[in-house]
C-alpha cells in the first residue's frame, strides 16, 4: 500500500486517505520521511482522511520536526474536521502550518 | 431492536449475575452504552460498581448473563480473543496502577509496546502527545513516586488513551483529588469524547462529577440497578434509595434479627 504522491510547483504532495490508524500510519511515516530526506518541500493533504489516530499524528509530528531541522517547508492542507479535532486535543492545530488548499499553501511561499 | 440500534450499542450487558462465594453481588444487570456516550455508574460503597467494572473489562467471567463489547460477546472469549479486544479498551484504574519501577513515559508507552510494532520514535511522540493532552508535558522522565495524586490519575489517563481506544473505562476519577483537579479531569473526559468520539464508562460516587459529565447514569444499590437514565430522570426519580444517595442520607436498613444473630454467632 502507498499513499498517492504528486508534485506541484516543486512541492511534493502526499495525500493521506481513509483511516490513518495503527495499521496504516507506518506507511504514512515512511513516505513522509523518505520525501523529506530527498530534500523536498512537502505538503500533506488530509482532505480525504476520515479518521487519524495518535500514531498518524505522531508521523506528521516527526515529519514536521525533520523538515524544521533541514529547513524545508512542511504544511498540512485540507485538514478534515475529524483530523482537526484530534490535532486540537494536543494543541497541535497551533503548531503545524495549516492551509485550506494546496494553492493557498503554495501562495504562502 | 433494529440492527442499526444494535450496531450503535458499543457495550451491552444482558442479565448479568455475579456472586462472591454465597453472596450475590450483581443481580440481573441489564444496560447498554451507545457510541460516543458517557455512562456514569454510580452507587455507594459496596453497591457493586467496581465489581461490574471488573466484568466489563473481562477480568471476571460471569456465572450467568452476557457482556457484548463492540458487538462481540466477551463472556465466552478465549485469552487471545480477549487480548485482541483489549486493544480497543483503555482503563484508568482508581489508584493509577502505574509501575513504580518505570518512568512516566515508559508507563504510558507500555500498551503500545505490548500491542503494536510501531517505530520507537512514533511511540515516544504518541506518549508525549498524551502528556500534552493531560497537561503534564515534560513529566515523562519522572518516576510515579515523584508525582502527586492528581498527577498519577492524569498519567493513568494518558496511558489509558495512548492507543486511542474505542472504549475508555475510568474508575473513580475524582476520588481523593481536590475540587480543581477533579474538575479538570471532568473537562478532559468531555474533551476526549468530543474529539475522539470515545465511548466512556466512568465509575464514581461523586455526584457533582457525575452530573457534569454523564449522558446517562446507572445507579447501583446492593448489586441491583435502581435506575438507568438521563441526569434529569435520575434527579426527578421517586425512588427513595436514589433520593437518599442524592441527598447523602445514611441508609436505614431494616434488620432481620435472625440473620443478624446468625452472622454474629455463626449459629
Amino acid at each position: 500500500m502507498k499513499y498517492p504522491e504528486t508534485e506541484k510547483n516543486g512541492f511534493m504532495v502526499i495525500s493521506l486517505t481513509g483511516e490513518v490508524d495503527l495499521n496504516y500510519s507506518p506507511v504514512a511515516r515512511q513516505q513522509i520521511l523518505k520525501c523529506l530526506k530527498q530534500n523536498k518541500n512537502l505538503l500533506v493533504d488530509l482532505s480525504l482522511v476520515e479518521y487519524i489516530d495518535s500514531s498518524g499524528v505522531a508521523s506528521l509530528v516527526e515529519g514536521f520536526q525533520l523538515a524544521r531541522q533541514q529547513k524545508q517547508f512542511f504544511a498540512l492542507v485540507g485538514v478534515s474536521r475529524a483530523a482537526m479535532q484530534v490535532l486540537h486535543l494536543a494543541r497541535l492545530d497551533k503548531v503545524f502550518p495549516i492551509f485550506d488548499t494546496i494553492d493557498a499553501a503554495l501562495a504562502s511561499q | 431492536m433494529t440492527q442499526n440500534t444494535e450496531l450503535q450499542d458499543v457495550i451491552q450487558v444482558d442479565h448479568l449475575n455475579a456472586w462472591y462465594g454465597d453472596r450475590q453481588v450483581l443481580k440481573d444487570i441489564n444496560f447498554s452504552v451507545k457510541k460516543g456516550e458517557i455512562m456514569v455508574i454510580m452507587g455507594g460503597s459496596g453497591s457493586g460498581k467496581s465489581t461490574l467494572l471488573r466484568y466489563l473489562l473481562g477480568l471476571n467471567t460471569p456465572v450467568s448473563g452476557h457482556i457484548r463489547l463492540l458487538g462481540k460477546d466477551i463472556t465466552g472469549m478465549s485469552h487471545s480473543e480477549l487480548h485482541d479486544m483489549r486493544k480497543n479498551m483503555g482503563v484508568s484504574f482508581q489508584g493509577g496502577a502505574l509501575f513504580g519501577s518505570m518512568t512516566v513515559g515508559e508507563n504510558i508507552q507500555l500498551p503500545l509496546r505490548e500491542h503494536t510494532h510501531l517505530d520507537a520514535s512514533t511511540m515516544q511522540i504518541m506518549a508525549r502527545m498524551k502528556l500534552e493532552v493531560v497537561n503534564l508535558a515534560g513529566f515523562e522522565n519522572l518516576m510515579p513516586s515523584q508525582l502527586s495524586g492528581g498527577m498519577i490519575k492524569r498519567v493513568a489517563l494518558a496511558r489509558a488513551i495512548v492507543m486511542d481506544p474505542k472504549i475508555l473505562f475510568f474508575d473513580e476519577p475524582s476520588a481523593g483529588l481536590d475540587p480543581v483537579v477533579s474538575a479538570e479531569l471532568d473537562e478532559m473526559i468531555l474533551k476526549l469524547r468530543d474529539a475522539m468520539n470515545m465511548t466512556i464508562v466512568v465509575v464514581t460516587h461523586e455526584l457533582e462529577s457525575a452530573f457534569k459529565i454523564a449522558d446517562r447514569i446507572t445507579v447501583l444499590d446492593r448489586g441491583e440497578i435502581l435506575i438507568c437514565g438521563t441526569i434529569d430522570e435520575v434527579r426527578n426519580s421517586n425512588i427513595e434509595r436514589i433520593h437518599n444517595l442524592l441527598n447523602r442520607k445514611p441508609r436505614q436498613d431494616v434488620i432481620n434479627v435472625d440473620e443478624y444473630m446468625q452472622r454474629l454467632t455463626g449459629k
